[in-house]
C-alpha cells in the first residue's frame, strides 16, 4: 500500500510535467489544426535555458544566497525565450501555409522540430548537461512514503501554472477571444478578432507552459539532452489525445493519467518498457474511444 | 443629394480561379433596408462576403462613408460599425450564449454599455436569457439565428449585413425576425439583407 | 530593386534580431558565471551574410534580371525533356537501365556504396508512397516495417541458416502481418490520430527490438548475419552448384538493383490498376469511395500490408548487406526521412520519388564535410520545401485536393 501511494504521487508529479506539454500542443490543435511537431522542442529548449541560467546563477553564487528568486527568475526567461521561438516559428514555418495542405504544415513543423533538435546539438554539445543542485535531498518522510522538496516544488508549480491558466483561457477577453478563432475562423474575424495575433499568443502560451515543463524535467532528472524533446513530446501528445484533442481539461487529465500510468506500469510490470505504456494507452483509447476520454461534447471545456 | 454609407463601384471578386462576381456596383443609403435577390449562384453571399472582405475583391473599390475599405482587413470592420450576418448563422458552438453575445461586442471598450445592450439583446429575444448558460451548438435553428443576428446587434453597427436571415425558419419566426429587423433599423442601423425568395416586404432594392 | 528591399526589409531585419534574440543565450551564457558576445556574433554574422545573399539572389531573381542567365538553361533543360518525351518509353527505359548496370564498372567503391543506399532507400520510399501517396494515409512510423524485415531476415539466417533469397516470402509474410497488425486498428481513424498512432506503433516495435534480449540481442543488435548469395554452375567436379556469397560490393549493387526495379514495377503496375484506382479514391474522398462500392477498409488495410511488405523487403536487404542490425537503425527520424523523400519528390509519382531519394542520399554524401550540419539543414529544407515547393519537385498528375482541405 505504500508502495502504492508512493508511487502515485511519482506518478502524479510526472503527470503534472506531461500536463503542461500537453496544453501546449492541445491549444495548437485545437485553433488550426496542426500537430505541432516542433512542442517537444520548445520543452527542449526551456529545459535548456534552465541548465544555462540556474549553471551562471550558480557559479556567481547567487544560487547559494537567493535559490527561490533564481529559480523563478529563471523559469520566467526561459518562458519568454521559448515564447520568442515559439512566435519565430510559427511566422516563418506556419503561417505562410495557413491555407496549403494539412501535410504540408506538418512536414514544415516536422522540418522545424528536427532543426530546433540540431541547432541544440550544435550549440550545446552532445553529451547531457547536469543541472546544477538547487534543493539538495530532503524531504518528508510519512513511513516509508518520501515526497521530497523537488516533488513538491514541482507539484506546485505545475498546480500554479494549470490554475494560471484556466483562468487565462475561460475567464478572460482574450481566452475567449482563442476559443472564438478555435471554433470558427471566419466568424471570429467578423466579429473583430484578428486571428493571426490569437494564433500567435496561443503558440506563445504552449511554448511557456512547455518550457516551465522543460526546467522541471530537468530538475526532477538532474539533466537535460539535446533529444530529450521526443519521447516526452509524443507522450504527452497521447496524453492530449487520451483527453480529446482540443479538450483543455482533457489535457490536464490525460496527462496526469499517462504520468501514473507510466510509473505504475514501470513499478509493477517492467521498467524496460515504460515507454510503452503510454502508446498502447493512446492506441486502445483511439480504438475504442476515437474522441479521447472527455468525448467530443459540445460544451465549454473544449477550446 | 444624401452621401451613400456603403458604395461598390466596379467590385469583382472570386474564389481563386473561379470568378464569381463581375463589375458589381451597388449604392447603400443611410437608414435604408436593402435586399439583394436573385437566383442560386447569382453571387449574393460573396457580395456580402467581399464587402466584409472575407473574400478579398480583384478589382474595383468597396467605400463605406466615402472611405475605401476594400484593403482593410475583415477583422477591423467591425470596429468602424460594419456587422455580418453569415449565411449559416455560425454562431460559436462551444461558447455560452451569453459569451456569444460578448464576443460581437469584442471590439468595444465601454463594458457598461455592453452589460446595457445584452439587456436590450434578452428584451427582443427574451428566449436567448432563459438559455445564456448554455452552449450555443445547443440551440434549435430559429434560436441561433436569432442569437447570431443579436451577435451581430451587440457590435453597434452603423451598417449591418444580413445573409439569409429567414433560411429554415418556421414562418412565425421568420416574421418576428423582420419585426426586429425594422426595429433596428429604425434606431438607426442602415441594412443590407440578402434574400434568396423575395418573401420580404417592398424594401428597395438594386443588384448587379 | 531597393523598393523591394524596403518593403521585405522591415521584417527581415526584424527577423535577423530576433535570431540573435535566440542564438545569444545558447551561446553567450557559459556556465563558469561569464556572459560573451562574440561567439554568437560570429555565428550570427555568417548567418547574416549568408542569408542577405540568399535574399539579394531572390530579388534579382524575381525582378527578372537573371533572365539572360536563367533562359538558355531552361530552354536546354525543356530540350532535353521534350527529347526524353518523344523518345519511346521503352527506349528510355533501357538507356536508363544500362547506365543502371553500368555503373559499377565506372565507379569507385564508394560511389558504389551510396548507390545501394539510394536504391534501398527507393524500395522503401515506394512502399511508404503507397500508404501516403496513394492510399493517402499519413505513417509516421513506417520505418518499423523495414526494422521488422531486417530482424526477420536476421534471425532467419542466424538462428536457422535460411538463405536471402528463401528468406524473402517469409520475411514479405511477416512484414505484410506486421502491417495488418498496425493497419488494423489505426484504420478507424482520422488523419492526424493516425499519424500519432503510427509513430507511436513504430516507438512500440523499436522498443522492442530494444529490450527482448533473449530474441534480439537488444541494443547491441545482431551479428554476422549473411550476404545473399547466388547459385553458380560450377564444372570443377562434374556439374554442380555452388554458393557465392556477395560480399563483393558491386554483387551487392545488383542484387540492389533487382530489388529496385522489382519495386518499381509493383508500384507502377499497382498504380494502373483498379485497386491503385480505389486507393486514389480513399485519398481524394474516403466517403464518396465508399459510397461507390469501394470496400475502404479492406482496401485501406491492403494499403498497409502492400507497403509494409515492400519495406520489410528493402529491410532484409539492408540486415544482408550490413551484416548487422541494430534497434538504432529503426528511430522516427528514419521514418521522417522517407517520409520527406516521397513529399520532397512529390507524393504518388515514381519518377519524383526516385529524384527524391537521390536529393536526400547522395546530396549529403556529397557534403561530406559538413557531416554536422546535415540533419540542421535537413530539418531547414524541409520546412523551405514545404513553403515554396509543397508539391514536390515531379508532382504526381493524378493528385487532387483533399475535401477536407477545400473547406475555408
Amino acid at each position: 500500500m505504500e508502495y502504492f501511494i508512493q508511487q502515485l504521487i511519482n506518478g502524479l508529479t510526472l503527470g503534472g510535467i506531461y500536463a503542461l506539454i500537453a496544453l501546449g500542443y492541445t491549444m495548437v490543435y485545437g485553433i488550426i489544426q496542426l500537430i505541432n511537431f516542433a512542442h517537444g522542442e520548445f520543452f527542449a529548449a526551456g529545459g535548456y535555458m534552465g541548465v544555462i541560467l540556474l549553471s551562471f546563477l550558480s557559479a556567481n553564487g547567487y544560487l547559494a544566497t537567493n535559490p527561490w528568486l533564481c529559480l523563478s527568475g529563471s523559469i520566467i526567461l526561459a518562458m519568454i525565450y521559448c515564447s520568442l521561438l515559439a512566435t519565430g516559428v510559427e511566422k516563418i514555418a506556419y503561417k505562410p501555409l495557413r491555407k496549403s495542405s494539412r501535410l504540408s504544415v506538418l512536414l514544415s513543423a516536422l522540418g522545424m522540430s528536427i532543426f530546433i533538435q540540431n541547432g541544440l546539438m550544435l550549440t550545446q554539445g552532445v553529451y547531457d548537461k547536469p543541472y546544477p543542485s538547487i534543493f539538495s535531498g530532503g524531504g518528508f518522510d510519512f513511513g516509508n512514503i518520501k515526497i521530497s522538496y523537488m516533488q513538491i516544488v514541482i507539484l506546485l508549480i505545475t498546480i500554479l501554472l494549470l490554475v494560471f491558466l484556466n483562468i487565462l483561457v475561460f475567464k478572460t477577453r482574450i481566452g475567449k477571444a482563442m476559443r472564438a478563432t478555435a471554433q470558427d475562423k471566419t466568424m471570429s474575424s467578423l466579429v473583430g478578432i484578428k486571428s493571426d495575433r490569437v494564433i500567435s499568443i496561443t503558440f506563445i502560451i504552449g511554448a511557456s507552459l512547455a518550457a516551465a515543463a522543460g526546467i522541471m524535467v530537468g530538475m526532477y532528472y538532474g539533466s537535460v539532452g539535446y533529444n530529450m524533446g521526443f519521447v516526452p513530446g509524443i507522450k504527452a501528445f497521447a496524453a492530449a489525445v487520451l483527453g480529446g484533442i482540443g479538450n483543455i481539461t482533457g489535457a490536464m487529465i490525460g496527462g496526469l493519467l499517462i504520468g501514473i500510468i507510466e510509473i505504475f506500469g514501470a513499478g509493477y510490470i517492467s521498467s524496460e518498457y515504460k515507454d510503452v505504456f503510454a502508446f498502447i494507452i493512446l492506441i486502445g483509447v483511439l480504438y475504442f474511444m476515437p474522441t479521447g476520454i472527455m468525448g467530443e461534447n459540445v460544451d465549454d471545456t473544449r477550446v | 443629394m444624401k452621401k451613400p454609407i456603403l458604395e461598390l463601384k466596379n467590385v469583382t471578386s472570386g474564389y481563386n480561379e473561379i470568378q464569381v462576381l463581375k463589375d458589381i456596383s451597388i449604392e447603400v443609403f443611410e437608414g435604408e433596408i436593402v435586399t439583394l435577390i436573385g437566383g442560386n449562384g447569382a453571387g449574393k453571399t460573396t457580395t456580402l462576403m467581399t464587402i466584409s472582405n472575407i473574400v478579398p475583391a480583384t478589382s474595383g473599390e468597396i467605400l463605406y462613408y466615402g472611405k475605401p475599405i476594400h484593403k482593410k482587413p475583415a477583422d477591423v470592420l467591425p470596429g468602424i460599425g460594419l456587422c455580418q450576418v453569415p449565411e449559416g448563422r455560425r454562431i460559436f458552438p462551444r461558447l455560452s450564449v451569453e459569451n456569444n453575445l460578448e464576443m460581437g461586442a469584442f471590439l468595444r471598450k465601454d463594458h457598461k454599455k455592453i452589460a446595457e445592450d445584452i439587456e436590450y439583446i434578452y428584451q427582443l429575444f427574451p428566449i436567448l436569457k432563459e438559455r445564456k448558460k448554455q452552449p450555443g451548438g445547443a440551440l434549435s435553428g430559429g434560436e441561433q439565428q436569432m442569437l447570431a443576428i443579436g451577435r451581430a446587434i451587440m457590435g453597434r453597427p452603423k451598417l449591418l449585413l444580413l445573409d439569409e436571415p429567414s433560411l429554415g425558419l418556421a414562418p412565425l419566426i421568420t416574421l418576428k425576425i423582420f419585426e426586429i429587423i425594422e426595429e433596428i433599423n429604425k434606431k438607426g442601423t442602415t441594412v443590407l439583407l440578402r434574400l434568396c425568395n423575395g418573401n420580404g416586404k417592398n424594401y428597395r432594392q438594386r443588384y448587379r | 530593386m531597393i523598393q523591394e528591399f524596403k518593403s521585405k526589409g522591415k521584417n527581415y531585419l526584424i527577423g535577423l534580431i530576433w535570431f540573435f534574440l535566440l542564438l545569444w543565450p545558447l551561446l553567450g551564457i557559459h556556465s563558469d558565471g561569464t556572459l560573451s558576445f562574440a561567439k554568437a556574433f560570429y555565428v550570427w554574422f555568417y548567418i547574416f551574410c549568408a542569408s542577405i545573399i540568399v535574399v539579394t539572389v531572390y530579388i534579382i531573381h524575381k525582378k527578372g534580371l537573371t533572365l539572360p542567365l536563367v533562359k538558355p538553361l531552361a530552354s536546354a533543360t525543356n530540350k532535353i525533356y521534350g527529347y526524353a518525351a518523344s523518345m519511346p518509353k521503352p527506349v528510355l527505359f533501357i538507356i536508363i537501365g544500362v547506365i543502371a548496370f553500368l555503373f559499377p564498372f565506372f565507379t569507385e567503391r564508394y560511389a558504389q556504396d551510396t548507390a545501394i543506399n539510394v536504391l534501398i532507400y527507393i524500395c522503401l520510399g515506394l512502399g511508404l508512397n503507397i500508404v501516403v501517396g496513394m492510399a493517402g494515409l499519413l505513417d509516421l512510423g513506417y520505418i518499423a516495417f523495414y526494422g521488422v524485415g531486417a530482424y526477420t531476415y536476421a534471425l532467419l539466417n542466424t538462428l536457422y541458416g535460411l538463405s536471402f533469397w528463401l528468406s524473402l516470402p517469409i520475411v514479405a509474410i511477416f512484414a505484410g502481418i506486421a502491417g495488418c497488425i498496425v493497419g488494423y486498428p489505426t484504420l478507424r481513424m482520422r488523419g492526424d490520430y493516425l499519424a500519432i498512432v503510427t509513430l507511436g506503433f513504430g516507438e512500440i516495435i523499436r522498443i522492442i527490438f530494444n529490450n527482448w534480449m533473449q530474441l534480439t540481442n537488444g541494443p547491441n543488435g545482431i551479428l554476422g548475419i549473411k550476404p545473399p548469395a547466388a547459385l553458380i554452375p560450377s564444372f570443377a567436379n562434374g556439374f554442380s552448384f555452388e554458393y557465392l556469397y556477395l560480399k563483393k560490393l558491386h554483387y551487392l549493387y545488383y542484387a540492389a538493383l533487382l530489388l529496385a526495379v522489382f519495386t518499381i514495377i509493383v508500384v507502377s503496375r499497382l498504380s494502373a490498376s483498379r485497386i491503385g484506382r480505389a486507393w486514389e479514391a480513399i485519398r481524394e474522398d474516403e466517403t464518396v469511395a465508399e459510397m461507390t462500392g469501394i470496400n475502404t477498409f479492406s482496401l485501406k488495410l491492403l494499403a498497409y500490408a502492400t507497403g509494409a511488405v515492400l519495406g520489410g523487403i528493402a529491410g532484409a536487404f539492408f540486415a544482408a548487406r550490413m551484416r548487422f542490425v541494430s534497434p538504432e537503425s529503426f528511430t522516427f527520424i528514419e521514418s521522417a526521412m522517407v517520409l520527406s523523400m516521397v513529399v520532397l519528390g512529390g507524393m504518388g509519382s515514381i519518377p519524383g520519388i526516385i529524384l527524391g531519394v537521390i536529393a536526400l542520399i547522395a546530396l549529403p554524401e556529397v557534403f561530406r564535410e559538413f557531416e554536422l550540419y546535415r540533419m540542421l539543414a535537413f530539418g531547414a529544407s524541409m520546412t523551405l520545401m514545404m513553403l515554396f515547393r509543397p508539391k514536390g519537385l515531379i508532382p504526381s498528375k493524378r493528385m487532387g485536393v483533399r475535401s477536407e482541405e477545400k473547406e475555408e
